[in-house]
């Protein structure tokens, strides 16, 4: 083992090591053998990324500022929990992770701009980032172009897949059929309701919802109703429900909008004891805005719920109370966040190398057991393995977890549902 | 040629004005900043033309348009139209249900493309699109608010709604126009591919060309008739009527022209960044625009360029420092430049400027007299007006 040339830090420390006998020098070589001086710099980076000999520095891109501020703090405090983590163990091929955090403010053409400054000017390994499919969109063509890594968190619908991009939450059928599937056999479902917010996760995902239930579960839509992001008055969606009685409300409603919905379906009597409720957009964060008694009874449908009973979990909880406060709540984007510089260390690590091409080629087949959400897998296409959990909201803003899907094979290109 | 120095060049100051500028963007920027901060130049520099139509219509109009983003939009919009159906062709969409649609139609169950997408297939008809358009647009709102003398806060407020109204049509209508997203993945231009650096630089070129241009042009219709009847319009509109202007013909003028620069900065804006959505339509960008103007300073033509540069190199820089606290800073800002420097950043080298020529006394024919002109000018103007009135 020999140090590198460029070495300049290492290389005294040889030099005085030489003197204080073999016995020494071999155990300190040893106490090096699973660190950086394994992986020299010009091997691991051969892109003029942002690695030295001791760290490697990583970018972080949310929205500190404006609307969704709100919902990406979960994901910028996952992701930075789990790199604090990593440094703790060590750090990746002996390096210690830094941190570029740059704000998105909510605006797209500001992610793209920030998403260039990252990867053109400071060259960093990889970026976790991102929440809306807007800024995503918007960032894509960049991550494409100047070819670096984006690890995002949030569920989708899909429809995309990109060799610069790891999504680490679900595609949208991951997050649908299984849970229709749930409510059809326990509730016994036949009549569906299928109300959105007006943007394109709610409208695909709708549509695969209206796909899955006419042809395979052989039920009807009564009604398919859109609401522009930020409405709040629906009452006369309200009264709607109450005309056609659906078996299932199946709410794709998100953001602010979510807190008049839930509110006044209560004001109106459509609560849990009357009427089944299943949603793809609320998790803990929306419920802490929302409240645990105007929601108490509802399903939703997600990956991850705060609630589970793992070890994994019961690991991950307390950490992240314990360095964001004892009140907050982690839902399931933020446990995808999580995830995101955990996969890159074990692409990276398994690549043995810090070069985007070679990480990309490295994650299909990546496994990660310690997930907070059990088991996960990269897929060939860059999506994750995961399961459909239900949880029954209860009056603390906690979930009940009543039913789990056996692991889902991510599709983002669904065959008979476009 | 005397007549186009003062015409064109607005005399003295002007030249010197055009020249610091000019070796600003040609020159220093260009020689000092990487790559991918000049690229950002040219973004900010798309939002120049906007602040410069809001000199024509605010500082020079005296109208006030909250709704800028619409006309900026359309251009964007018109421009992006030809660059996704470029984008869209049957080879690289071919894995979608239907191919040779922009992917965003794919996902939305369409088959077909629409209509009004067809003559998008064509550059030289987008080109024009991105100037007719939001002229048109303009045309029709000015003639429906000026002939009936609206004006004002009533003005501002409409064109506002104008704003919402257009984002939440786009919005709505992802199948048609990418909804919130935008239409994004823009990467030829007749074959050109926009992303390289080379075209970054050859695209910054353009627009500050471009931009320059602009003002020499603004600067020879307002030495003109032009120019004095819009300033008499602004300090006393019912002298102007009274006298036998139709005063909404030059209102109505000036918003097509503010509508115009908007559009092509608009264009410039999607060839430069690759992607348009309508958060650059709404209410908020807007506002962020009037804001580039008010730093300027809103008479002035160059300092449309300087608050535009300015606001957003604040922005990027403060953003980057202080992820977390960047908004107070900018909020700072602005309350630092209306409370201390209402004129904005014109407003202060006017300032320097008049305490120089002060100084100078013994040359009693400088700068100062020129910077009066503006008041001689109207003082020409009232004079016989004030007449017609007794």
């Amino acid at each position: 083992m020999i140090p590198h040339k460029n070495k300049s830090k290492k290389v005294p420390y040889f030099r005085r090591r030489k003197f204080l006998g073999a016995l020494l020098a071999v155990a300190s070589l040893a106490a090096l053998s699973s660190g950086a001086a394994d992986y020299p710099t010009d091997k691991v980076n051969t892109t003029g990324l942002a690695v030295t000999d001791d760290t490697v520095t990583v970018g972080q891109l949310h929205s500190a500022t404006g609307t969704m501020a709100i919902s990406e703090t979960g994901s910028i405090q996952a992701e930075q929990l789990a790199i604090e983590q990593i440094n703790a163990m060590g750090g990746v091929l002996g390096r210690k992770i830094k941190i570029i955090v740059e704000d998105g403010a909510s605006d797209w053409p500001t992610f793209a701009e920030k998403a260039k400054k990252l990867l053109v000017k400071d060259k960093v390994a990889s970026v976790f980032g991102c929440w809306t499919s807007a800024s995503r969109k918007a960032v894509l063509p960049v991550f494409e172009k100047e070819n670096g890594m984006l690890y995002y968190p949030t569920f989708y619908e899909g429809l995309e897949q990109s060799k610069n991009v790891i999504y680490t939450g679900q595609e949208a059928t991951q997050q649908i059929l299984a849970g229709l599937d749930w409510i059809a056999k326990e509730k016994g479902a036949k009549t569906f309701y299928l109300i959105g917010s007006d943007y394109i996760w709610p409208r695909t995902s709708a549509k695969i919802a209206r796909k899955h239930i006419e042809n395979v579960l052989k039920g009807t839509v009564v009604g398919e109703e859109f609401y522009a992001l930020g409405h709040t008055q629906f009452g006369s969606l309200i009264n709607k429900i109450k005309l056609k009685k659906p078996d299932v409300i199946y709410a794709i409603v998100v953001g602010g909008s979510n807190v008049s919905f839930y509110k006044q379906l209560k004001a109106a009597g459509i609560t849990s004891d009357k009427s089944v409720l299943l949603t793809i957009s609320v998790t803990e964060d929306e419920v802490l805005g929302i409240g645990g008694e105007n929601l108490a009874g509802f399903y939703s449908a997600m990956k991850y719920f705060q609630s589970l009973d793992n070890p994994n979990n019961k690991a991950f909880v307390p950490a992240f109370k314990a360095k964001y406060g004892a009140n907050s709540v982690i839902g399931d984007v933020t446990q995808a966040g999580y995830l995101g510089p955990w996969l890159w260390k074990a692409a990276v690590e398994k690549a043995g190398s810090f070069d985007v091409d070679k990480i990309a080629a490295a994650s299909p087949g990546i496994e990660l057991d310690k997930a907070p959400e059990g088991y996960v897998k990269v897929h060939e296409n860059h999506h994750l393995w995961s399961k459909t959990r239900i949880g029954q909201w209860q009056l603390d803003g906690q979930a009940k977890v009543l039913y789990e899907s056996g692991l889902i094979e991510p599709n983002p290109f669904p065959k008979g549902y476009q | 040629m005397n007549k186009v120095y003062t015409r064109i060049f607005a005399g003295r100051v002007g030249t010197l004005n055009l020249a610091v500028v000019a070796v600003l963007l040609f020159a220093l920027l260009p020689a000092t900043l990487d790559i991918f901060r000049l690229n950002l130049v040219g973004k900010y520099l798309t939002f120049g033309f906007v602040s410069l139509g809001l000199v024509w219509l605010w500082g020079k109009g005296g109208v006030l348009s909250l709704g800028q983003g619409v006309f900026f939009g359309l251009g964007g919009y018109c421009m992006a139209m030809f660059l996704k159906l470029e984008a869209s062709d049957p080879i690289t969409t071919k894995i979608q249900s239907t191919p040779g649609i922009p992917d965003f139609m794919d996902w939305n169950q369409m088959t077909a493309l629409p209509a009004f997408w067809i003559p998008f297939k064509s550059l030289p008809f987008s080109l024009i699109a991105v100037v007719v358009l939001p002229t048109l647009v303009a045309f029709i709102l000015g003639v429906a608010m000026f002939k009936r003398r609206v004006g004002g806060v009533y003005f501002g407020v409409i064109t506002q709604a104008i704003a919402l109204i257009l984002s939440l049509g786009i919005d709505g209508n992802q199948g048609y126009t990418g909804g919130r997203n935008g239409i994004t993945d823009l990467k030829f231009l007749h074959g050109w591919d926009i992303r390289t650096q080379h075209a970054q630089y050859v695209l910054y070129f353009i627009t500050c060309s471009l931009l320059l241009l602009m003002i020499l042009a603004s600067q020879w219709l307002l030495s003109g008739k032009m120019g004095k009847m819009l300033l008499a319009m602004r300090d006393r509109e019912d002298r102007v009527r009274f006298s036998g202007y139709d005063v909404s013909a030059f209102k109505i003028f000036t918003f097509c022209l503010a509508a115009a620069l908007s559009g092509i900065g608009g264009a410039l804006f999607v060839l430069q960044v690759g992607f348009i959505s309508p958060s650059l339509v709404g209410i908020v960008p807007s506002i962020e625009m009037v804001i580039f103007a008010a730093v300027g300073g809103k008479t002035s033509l160059y300092g449309a360029i300087y608050g535009t540069l300015i606001v957003n190199s604040g922005k990027s820089l403060f953003s980057e420092s202080f992820p977390q606290l960047w908004l107070f800073l900018m909020g700072g800002l602005f309350i630092a430049v209306v409370v201390l420097f209402p004129n904005g950043i014109a407003g202060i080298c006017d300032t320097i400027r008049k305490k120089i020529s002060n100084r100078k006394k013994t040359a009693p024919s400088s700068v100062a007299g020129k910077d009066k002109r503006e008041s001689v000018m109207l003082g020409e103007l009232s004079a016989p007006a004030l007449k017609g009135e007794k």
